[in-house]
């Protein structure tokens, strides 16, 4: 039988699987066909896996993901021959749920960017118009699922990795609430922020991949048990009490044809039978970027220390262990990785730590308040995923700034620790506009449920135009 | 010249003897091949995480109610960011702020009274691993043609214990860091052997003029492995402050190294950013918040220490500070004694008993029924010396019973004594001469024959009587 | 709060990383802009609020004090870029110093 990787859904693809029409084997190769027809312009995969013991789904995975005997670069000339002697938590988790592996997809450099252009090793191309990016920093597994290259994948969101890309390439993503997804074997960016999460076709496939993933992990003890995931399957949003945070809904430098599309699923909403109100995240919007790029820098900075040459990894030798490493990171890192270390030390230096890392704790607190007040009244929350589509390669590369807005719209719940679920909402430009939808901790059945139920009514096709 | 105030305060580092390391399950303690005890958490592996062992934090909740401290109920794991080869994640998770028990005090008993040392803080953190040094010149590590690392000690939990500065000379250190040490081990949690670098010491010296107000400029005082090299690295840094005050100088904050050779300090080399740790909070680990009922549950555990049981046992036994010291020397020896003492036995000879004749045999105190020594020193006038002493060396046996040796009583019958009495005086007729002359001391000489002749048996009020008697003649 | 070039060095020192003159030109006006732009949060008064450096409110999560294997050496060396013996072997440090546990 012939299989359209296009369109085939994880959950059909499981079907297939099931009832014996397709093997293991067959599925491998239809996708792996379909990487050796498009990885080439897309690159989506940074390295690919001939064989697995596993005859289940297919999966990609993002190269922060440790998998055991898989090399792992994190997007970074200093992991270029890292090959993780152990699984990280998720990957164990892929294997046991009988996942085999396809390949560990392209990143920006320790997940650390918005486009996959800080990728060591070249940007990811966007499906539906390759001189754009993907997204990022998981633009390699969102262009890998939307192009058909996995049926799903797994990403990692800090900022918005997850759900900006998806909304980027016409995918669902889910950022997770923090600890729920162990990040054990995580090449971690920023640790309180950190968190893996699915990128797939549609809702249902998130919330069976999210199924597969989730749970407490005593190797993570950040982690906690979580309620059983609910696969949706209803239409309407009755009784639902959405919420329309207006300064994420109106913030500066959203597109007018992304606020459209936006407006129109809001309104979409209303018709499937939610109760829709205006709230407010008045410090939220306005102060989550500085926030998130005082606490996101200070935690990598620290966290990326372990990259110095001595135990694996790039080494760069030099007659003192000073010099090596000074030289080994020098070489070994990117400009973003080193920015952000830069930014990052500095904001926790002897002197400005209270100014900078102490207060933007605080504003964290403030951040996290607003929105248990929104969740007082609201069940979700809905907005853009990103205030923009897709957006020509190279054409923010050179500005870190204009680069961070891409996730201004991502940022304040992560700060916060609550799921996001981003769904795709309709065109803009051509190019696919996602919605966020914002619960409170632990609510992913809730946002399954509705952006299932708004999947169906918007009807989006996720096949990208060009490839139709 | 001005009478001069010493002022020291001690930062001690003492390694926990649980079983695992404090954030992985790799096996901790002393030993194993080179790096054979490593894991991704250890040896700081791409995406590695720590995870507290409860064992270590419960250990230094026990260690802080050991030393009077608060149990903080929120305390908060930290990173200390620095870069060394034995230091793999780049940071080393300790506590800052936050710790686990703050605001202690330690009271190290003495003969002229209660010395009281504050206590800032006992915080949990974890060890560096070891970097040995390859080649080189000299053999230092300037110059060494390069290192060499074992992450087996990596990771081990440490408790790090801060003292006020209130220790007022080297002795009154030595006498607190040993107090401290047998402190620790009594309570199990380690083995505080500074020769294995499971317990270290670094003290914070400087000096002030008596009544002056405030502190001086402190040096930090390392490498300092044995409780007499502490003394003495102190003393030798006390007099060079001193001297240096005196001679119109001024002290500057440094680090040094106590060389016991040259009975010197030395200024180590500083890399100068390495002061700035960046602490912050540790984000892939929980706050500890222990529970009343766990921080209760762990003061009960807490034995009876040996600080105040050197002064009951002055008070119920009426031994000197001295005894009660000594007696004080291991927690097994304290136990035995109380347990002599308690079937009777006279304190004061029990106490001589122990500390001079059974310390002397080697036996574990530990391993002695005390009931049954109890009655061998209860017993001790009426049985040979010699016997007396092989008792003491069995009396680490199970199979001990006072009773097998008390049945080896002293021969006291003067008809078997007789004949021997008037042999050995036939035998040394220049002695009986000199003693009938005036020499009385000679007694002792004839009592000694006798007692060799009998293997120490015959009894010595018998021997004697008919000493005397038969000299007379 | 400029932040000038000695601070890039000094920050620079601090995060171990060897920075070519192109680089410490470029980060010095970069940082300066991104500094700017995050200063923002010291705009509110926030001497109230505590801090939030977990989003999650756990406490108390342990492991219990039991062994479990170690990694073979053939991993624990396997992505070693130098290895000797049974160590990994670095350069000196150049200074007669210990880390300070
Ligand atoms: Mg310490
Ligand atoms: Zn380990």
């Amino acid at each position: 039988m012939t299989i359209d990787t296009l369109r085939l859904t994880a959950e059909e693809a499981k079907g297939l699987l099931e009832r014996g029409d397709v093997s293991g084997a067959e599925l491998r190769a239809a996708y792996r066909e379909a990487i050796d027809a498009r990885n080439e312009e897309l690159h989506c995969f940074l390295t690919l896996v001939d064989s697995d013991d596993n005859e289940g789904v297919p999966i990609a995975l993002k190269d922060v993901i440790s998998t055991k005997g898989v090399r792992t670069t994190a997007g970074s000339k200093i992991l270029e021959n890292y090959v993780p002697v152990f699984d990280s938590t998720v990957a164990e988790r892929c294997k046991a749920a009988g996942l085999q592996l396809l390949g560990k997809t392209n990143t920006d450099e320790f997940a650390m960017g918005s486009s996959t252009e800080n990728s060591a090793y070249g940007p990811s191309k966007n499906p539906w118009d390759p001189t754009r990016v993907p997204g990022g920093s998981g633009g390699g597994s969102a262009a890998a699922v939307s192009a058909g290259l996995a049926p799903w994948a797994l990403g990692s969101d800090t900022g918005g990795s997850i759900k900006q890309p998806s909304a980027l390439c016409g995918n669902v993503g889910l950022r997770p609430t923090y600890g729920t997804v162990s990040r054990y074997g995580i090449v971690a960016f920023a640790s309180s922020l950190d968190q893996v999460g699915p990128v797939t076709k549609n809702v249902r496939d998130n919330a069976l991949l999210y199924g597969i993933i989730s749970g407490r992990d005593d190797s993570d003890s950040t982690t906690v048990d979580v309620p059983p995931v609910e696969l949706p399957d209803g239409e309407d949003l009755k009784g639902l009490r959405v919420g329309v945070p207006k300064e994420l809904n109106e913030a500066e430098g959203i597109e007018p044809g992304v606020a459209a599309a936006v407006r129109r699923a809001i309104d979409l909403c209303a018709s499937l039978g939610a109760d829709v109100g205006e709230c407010e995240l008045p410090r939220s919007v306005e102060y989550g970027m500085a926030c998130y790029y005082l606490i996101a820098p200070a935690e990598a900075s620290s966290n990326l220390s372990r990259y110095d040459g001595v135990r694996y990894g790039l080494r760069v030798p030099a007659d003192n262990y000073y010099e090596l490493v000074a030289r080994t990171r020098d070489a070994g890192f990117g400009d973003e990785p080193k920015r952000r270390i830069m930014l990052g030390t500095y904001a926790l230096s002897a002197g400005y730590y209270e100014a900078y890392y102490g207060q933007a704790q605080k504003v964290r607190t403030v951040i996290a308040r607003e929105f248990d007040a929104a969740f007082e009244r609201f069940d979700v929350l809905i907005s853009p995923t990103s205030p923009m589509v897709a957006f020509k390669l190279g054409e923010k590369s050179e500005n870190p700034l204009a680069m961070y807005l891409a996730d201004v719209l991502t940022i304040p719940p992560n700060m916060a620790g609550l799921p996001g679920l981003s769904v795709p909402c309709g065109l803009s430009e051509g190019l696919p506009v996602g919605l966020q939808l914002i619960g409170p901790q632990f609510s992913e059945n809730t946002l399954f449920r509705a952006g299932h139920a708004l999947e169906l009514a918007i009807g989006f096709d996720t096949v990208p135009e060009r490839l139709r | 010249m001005p009478e001069w105030e010493p002022v020291i305060g001690l930062e001690i580092h003492v390694q926990l003897k649980t079983r695992t390391k404090m954030f992985c399950s790799c096996e901790a303690g002393y030993g194993g091949e080179p790096n054979t005890r490593t894991c991704p958490v250890c040896l700081a592996f791409p995406g590695a995480l720590p995870v507290p062992n409860e064992t270590a934090v419960e250990w230094t909740i026990k260690l802080g109610h050991a030393l009077n401290c608060r149990i903080a109920e929120h305390a908060v794991f930290h990173r200390k960011n620095y870069f060394y080869p034995d230091n793999p994640k780049g940071y080393q998770i300790s506590q800052y702020d936050e710790p686990l028990c703050v605001d202690g005090s330690f009271v190290v008993p003495g003969p002229g009274g209660d010395t009281e040392i504050g206590i800032v803080r006992a915080h949990l953190e974890e060890d560096a691993a070891k970097t040995i040094h390859v080649g080189g010149a000299t053999g230092r590590i300037v110059g060494s043609a390069h290192s060499n690392v074992d992450f087996n000690r990596g990771g081990t939990p440490l408790v790090e214990i801060v003292t006020q500065p209130d220790i007022r000379s080297a002795d009154q250190a030595k006498r607190f860091l040993q107090l401290l040490r047998q402190t620790i081990v009594e309570l199990g949690v380690s083995d505080a052997e500074m020769e294995k670098g499971t317990l270290r010491a670094d003290a914070n010296v400087s000096v002030r003029e008596v009544g002056e107000q405030g502190y001086r400029t402190r040096t930090e005082l390392k490498n300092m492995n044995s409780f007499n090299h502490i003394a003495r690295g102190i003393e030798a840094e006390l007099r060079r402050q001193i001297e240096m005050w005196e001679s119109g100088g001024e002290v500057v904050q440094e680090t040094l190294d106590y060389e016991v050779k040259s009975d010197l300090v030395t200024a180590r080399r500083r890399k100068e950013e390495a002061d700035d740790y960046r602490y912050f909070p540790e984000p892939d680990l929980v706050p500890l918040d222990p529970s009343t009922e766990l921080v209760e549950r762990l003061r009960i555990e807490v034995p009876e220490l040996p600080g105040s049981r050197i002064r009951r046992f002055e008070r119920e036994y009426e031994l000197s500070y001295y005894d009660a010291e000594v007696l004080n020397g291991s927690a097994a020896l304290a136990a035995l004694y109380e347990q002599v003492a308690l079937n009777g036995v006279d304190a004061k000879a029990a106490s001589n008993v122990l500390m001079n004749d059974f310390v002397a045999t080697g036996v574990d105190p530990a391993a002695v029924d005390g009931t049954e020594l109890g009655k061998l020193i209860a017993a001790r006038a009426t049985i040979p010396r010699e016997t007396f002493t092989r008792a003491l060396t069995e009396s680490g046996d199970p199979q001990f019973r006072a009773e097998t040796y008390l049945g080896d009583a002293l021969v006291a019958d003067t008809a078997e004594l007789e004949p021997l009495v008037v042999r050995i005086l036939a035998d040394n007729p220049g002695q009986v001469a000199a003693y009938k002359g005036g020499k009385q001391g000679l007694l002792g000489f004839f009592v000694g024959q006798v007692m060799k002749k009998t293997r120490g048996r015959a009894d010595p009020k018998i021997v004697n009587e008919l000493l005397r008697a038969k000299l007379r003649d | 709060m400029a932040i000038s070039r000695e601070d890039v060095l000094h920050v620079a020192a601090l995060a171990q990383l060897e920075l070519s003159e192109e680089e410490i030109a470029r980060l010095t006006v970069e940082l300066n802009d991104i500094l700017a732009a995050v200063g923002k949060v010291s705009e509110l008064d926030l001497s109230d609020v505590p801090p939030t450096s977990h989003p999650l409110a756990v406490v108390n999560v342990f492991r219990p004090d039991e062994p479990r294997p170690s990694l073979s050496l053939d991993d624990v060396f396997a992505n070693a870029p130098e290895r000797d013996a049974d160590y990994f072997r670095v350069p000196p440090t150049g200074a007669a110093e210990e880390s300070s546990a």
